[in-house]
Order: C-alpha cells, then sequence, then structure tokens
C-alpha cells in the first residue's frame, strides 16, 4: 500500500468489515434503546460472553455452531437483566451493571480462567467460504449477509403485534397495559433478542479476528451507541426500516471515521477519547440546527422591525 | 355487571400522610348501565378507576367484574375486559406510532390465542380499521399511515375512545376524558361517546365535572365524598332534578357543602 494514498482499498474494506460486524452490537442498542427506552448497560459483558463463547466452540472445531452458541448465550444474559428489572424491582440501570459486573466472572470461566484464546489456525466461518468467494471480498461478503439476515429479521419482527407491542412498551407503558399486554413480557423478549445480536456481534469478532480476549468488550456500549447517534442523526422520524438501514451505515461511517483516525497516526490510546467525542458531536448536530434556526430567524425578525421603526422615523 | 363490595384503601397507613381514599364503598352497576360520578376534590373518583383497572389493589372488599371475582387480577389481564380514558389525551395511544400499528395494539385484546403476535397487520386488520375510523367522520381513515403524535388532542382522545371499544369491553371507565379539550370538540367526543355506548349497550361509569353533564347523560347519577359514595339517584327523580337540587342534596347527605374548585355549574 502505497504511503501517499492516504485511504487504500484494504484499510477502507477493513473499516467496511469491523462496520458491519459492530453494526449488530448498534442494532441491539437500537432494539434497547431506541425502541424500548432502556440503557442495558450489560452490552460491554455481554459482547465479551459471545467472543468467548464463539472462540471455545470454533476452537472445538464448530466455527457455524459458535455463533448460535454465543446467540443464546447472549438471550441468557438478556433474561437475567430482564428478570432482574421486570420481575425483582431493580432499576433498569442497575440491573445491566449488575449482569455486566457479573459477566466477567462467567467469561473467564468460559475461557478457562486465562484472559486471550486463540483460534489460529482452526476453521472459522470465514476460512470455510474463503474457498467459494472471491478471496479479497470474502471476509465483507459473509459479514454482510449475516448483517442483512438479522436486518431482515429485525424489520419483519418489529412490524408483527409482538414486535408492535415491544414498541409500544418504550413509547407510552399505559397503553400496552390497556391492551391487555404484560411490559414485563415484551421487555424480557426485547432485551433477550437485543442482547442475542451483542453476542453474536462478538461471536463474529472473535472468529475474524481469531482472538477472544477478556476485554475486548470495554467500552462497547459507547461504540454501539456512537453508531446508533450517528445513523439516527442521518434518518432520524423515518419508518423502522429505514432507521434500521441508518443504524447499520452509522456504523460504517464510524469506523471508517476511526480508520482514517488510525491513518493520521493518532496513537490507538486516544481512541476511546475520539468515540467519545463523536457519540457527544453526533448528539450535538440536531440540537445545535435547532438552535442556529432560532438565531437566524430572530436576527431576522429584529431587522424587520428596526426597518419598520425606520420607516416610522421618517 | 360490576359489583364493588366494600372495597376500602388507604395510602400510607399509620403515618401523617395517612389518606383513607376508599371507605367501604359498595356499588353495583347493571348491564348498560351509564352512571356519572361527581364528587369534591380528593373524593376517591379516580381512585375507584385505579381499583377497578387494578392500578393497585384494594386493602379490604371484593370487585366482580361479569361475575369473575378480579380483585387480585393483575392489571395487563383486567384490561381485556375493560376500556380506559384518562383526562390526558396523550396517555391512551403511542405517539411514535401510526394510527393503524396503535388500532392493531388495541385489537390485541380481542385475540384468544398467543399465536397471533406473531402476524403482522393483515389486510382484513386495515379494512375493520378504516371502518371503525370512519365512524369519526374527521377523515382518520385516509391517515392511518401516520403517527399518531400528529394528531390534535381531541382526535387522539376520539382515537383512543374508539381503541377502547373496538373490543366491546364489559365496563367502560371514563376520567373527565372531555377536560382537556375546547369545547367545541369536547361535545364531539361527548356526542361519539353517547353514540358508541348506546349502539353497543356499553356499561360506563364516567367521571365529570360539569354538573349538567352529570345529570343528562347515561341514566345514573353518583356523588361521592370521604371515600364513599354518599348520593344514587336514577330514574323518575333525576330526570326532574336540577343543578341546585343535586347540591343541596350533596350537602344534605355528605354534611357539607360540594367543594370542587374545578366544578362547572353551568353548561
Amino acid at each position: 500500500m502505497g504511503g501517499t494514498v492516504i485511504f487504500s482499498k484494504l484499510i477502507f474494506l477493513g473499516a467496511l468489515e469491523q462496520g458491519f460486524i459492530y453494526a449488530l452490537v448498534a442494532l441491539a442498542l437500537f432494539l434497547s434503546f431506541s425502541i424500548l427506552n432502556i440503557a442495558d448497560l450489560s452490552t460491554d459483558g455481554c459482547f465479551t460472553l459471545g467472543c468467548a463463547v464463539s472462540a471455545i466452540v470454533t476452537v472445538g472445531g464448530h466455527p457455524v455452531l459458535g455463533l448460535f452458541a454465543a446467540m443464546l448465550a447472549g438471550v441468557c444474559s438478556g433474561f437475567v437483566t430482564a428478570i432482574l428489572q421486570t420481575k425483582l424491582g431493580v432499576e433498569s440501570i442497575l440491573a445491566g451493571i449488575i449482569v455486566n459486573t457479573g459477566l466477567y466472572t462467567i467469561n473467564m470461566a468460559v475461557m478457562g480462567f486465562v484472559a486471550n484464546v486463540n483460534v489460529f489456525g482452526c476453521d472459522t466461518v470465514f476460512t470455510k467460504a474463503k474457498d467459494k468467494l472471491p478471496m479479497e471480498y470474502s471476509k465483507l461478503i459473509i459479514i454482510v449477509s449475516i448483517v442483512v439476515i438479522i436486518g431482515l429479521f429485525l424489520a419483519i419482527f418489529l412490524k408483527t403485534k409482538l414486535g408492535l407491542s415491544i414498541r409500544a412498551t418504550g413509547d407510552n407503558v399505559h397503553m400496552v397495559r390497556a391492551s391487555s399486554i404484560n411490559p414485563a413480557f415484551t421487555i424480557t423478549v426485547g432485551l433477550c433478542v437485543a442482547n442475542a445480536l451483542t453476542a453474536l456481534s462478538g461471536g463474529i469478532l472473535a472468529q475474524y479476528q481469531k482472538s477472544a480476549n477478556i476485554d475486548v468488550g470495554t467500552g462497547m456500549v459507547t461504540i454501539g451507541l456512537a453508531s446508533l447517534i450517528i445513523g439516527e442523526t442521518l434518518f432520524s422520524k423515518r419508518s423502522i426500516r429505514t432507521r434500521i438501514v441508518g443504524v447499520i451505515l452509522g456504523s460504517c461511517l464510524y469506523r471508517i471515521v476511526i480508520a482514517l483516525a488510525l491513518r493520521l497516526n493518532i496513537p490507538a490510546d486516544f481512541l476511546k477519547l475520539i468515540s467519545a467525542s463523536i457519540v457527544a458531536i453526533a448528539i450535538i448536530i440536531p440540537y445545535m440546527k435547532n438552535k442556529t434556526r432560532f438565531w437566524i430567524n430572530r436576527r431576522n425578525s429584529n431587522k424587520e422591525i428596526e426597518s419598520i421603526e425606520d420607516q416610522e422615523d421618517m | 355487571m360490576l359489583k364493588i363490595i366494600n372495597a376500602s384503601k388507604t395510602f400510607n397507613p399509620g403515618t401523617i400522610n395517612e389518606k383513607k381514599a376508599l371507605v367501604n364503598l359498595n356499588l353495583e352497576l347493571k348491564t348498560g348501565d351509564f352512571a356519572t360520578i361527581v364528587g369534591s376534590n380528593g373524593a376517591g373518583k379516580s381512585t375507584l378507576f385505579n381499583a377497578i383497572t387494578g392500578n393497585f389493589y384494594v386493602d379490604k372488599g371484593h370487585i366482580i367484574l361479569g361475575g369473575e371475582d378480579i380483585t387480585f387480577k393483575k392489571d395487563y389481564l383486567r384490561s381485556k375486559d375493560i376500556g380506559h380514558l384518562f383526562q390526558d389525551p396523550l396517555k391512551g395511544t403511542a405517539p411514535n406510532m401510526t394510527i393503524e400499528e396503535n388500532m392493531a395494539l388495541a385489537y390485541l385484546r380481542a385475540s384468544t390465542s398467543n399465536h397471533t403476535l406473531f402476524n403482522r397487520i393483515s389486510a382484513k386488520d386495515k379494512r375493520r380499521f378504516r371502518e371503525h375510523l370512519s365512524l369519526l367522520n374527521m377523515g382518520l381513515e385516509d391517515r392511518m399511515k401516520q403517527p399518531v403524535g400528529l394528531l390534535s388532542g381531541g382526535q387522539r382522545q376520539a382515537l383512543t375512545l374508539l381503541m377502547a371499544t373496538m373490543v366491546t369491553p364489559k365496563i367502560l371507565l371514563l376520567d373527565e376524558h372531555t377536560a382537556a379539550l375546547d369545547p367545541a370538540t369536547a361535545e364531539n367526543v361527548i356526542e361519539l361517546t353517547k353514540r358508541i355506548i348506546k349502539e353497543r349497550n356499553i356499561t360506563c361509569l364516567m367521571v365529570t365535572h360539569n354538573m349538567n353533564q352529570a345529570l343528562k347523560l347515561g341514566n345514573r347519577t353518583l356523588m361521592m365524598h370521604h371515600g364513599s359514595i354518599v348520593l344514587d339517584i336514577e330514574g323518575k327523580k333525576r330526570e326532574n332534578m336540577t343543578v341546585n337540587d343535586l347540591l343541596n342534596e350533596f350537602a344534605k347527605n355528605a354534611g357539607q357543602d360540594l367543594d370542587n374548585d374545578r366544578i362547572l355549574l353551568s353548561k
């Protein structure tokens, strides 16, 4: 790769691949944070859980099963978070923090109490498909297909009556009860699905980078939120389908920005600060848009008054 | 249809803030009864409604709806048989969802099995919602894909009324559901309420602060004071009653004048 090219094709491909992998976390947060209106802070631990489970099963020789196992583990994690807040009266944010803390031990246990599991030399979903797909794009094709399937599933699911109930739970919980739906049930289903997606994302990453690490999930909530908010800002107040596409694109965009930052020789240690800044900026933009509109209106109105007064003076 | 036997509810018992909201309250509504409720501030009108919907459980007594003892039934299970409209028009609908999606949720009450949960809104559903909406004469049937948040308060309240009665409830609870609307819209919603209740022979309880309405609407007038019903009139006696008679009756039964800062004596 030539030094003169700031953004080589390879780096762009890598950013896209990662963008699509992490898009699943963004979609999970889309479900829990945007739709259900719950801040699910177990995301970090759940991502690592998916990563660990997928790595261990892949080492055992079953990469495809590894992805499903990761999802199942995510469902379990989401179920515990949901039960804590719906049946046992724990505040939703606390429920997430508690599960997140507990998951650290679980994740260590899954990895056999070592901080690192290597998948080098093992068959992964990527090595398996390499022969059948064009070499250069094989990874991207696999990842995109998974994300498209998940995106379609979500779009259809959120239009079913169960999906409508989940959306209404975050929108107006009184109305859900009045429709004879148990909000505890809709929250549980929503969190199970969301955490399955988070864990699947971790599971794919484990096979993609051929390793699982106990710290891989740290800061995942912020990264997921960054992608989500970029996507929601670009495609706000549209139909569910458009918003899902927006969230996936948001994740890709975020990864491209990060890749650019790395390319500009910003030290890796700064990445978390950059992520945090991106989240803040993405939230600030729509707010500032409204403010500028107000300023412009005020200025125009002041001018108008002045010109009227001027005329009266004459 | 609805029978409340000796219901009592005390908030914060044993503390300085103790509030006896319901005191040995007894009430029986026959099928098709449409009763209006008036009462002073804090008389327990909303508490009565919340006890019926299961927002909280009564400390003592029983609530029987359509022959079933629902005293300890969970709120979301009761709502299958109860329609409830609040004063706040925003409470009954989900603002970020479309009209048709809101109606689909309300219509879930009609389903008896769980697998309908995985169905999407069918063409048949849409036709049914359209028919219902056209009854409102608000043109909402042509805006079914729009989010409910775009509707006016009156339109939202009319839609909520429609949703609450789409699957005929065993009882309809109206908690001052027109108080937040402008007079013309309120009049429309009241007309609509009257029509739906009459057509479907729905048993209904309605809280109002409009004394005229309390006497004109429905077939019974109840007055509440300090957590119990102090006056219950119907038939001939009610027909001949004026607002002044009603206030006098209340003073006689409650031992004090009706003190309600929101009361409307005239139309």
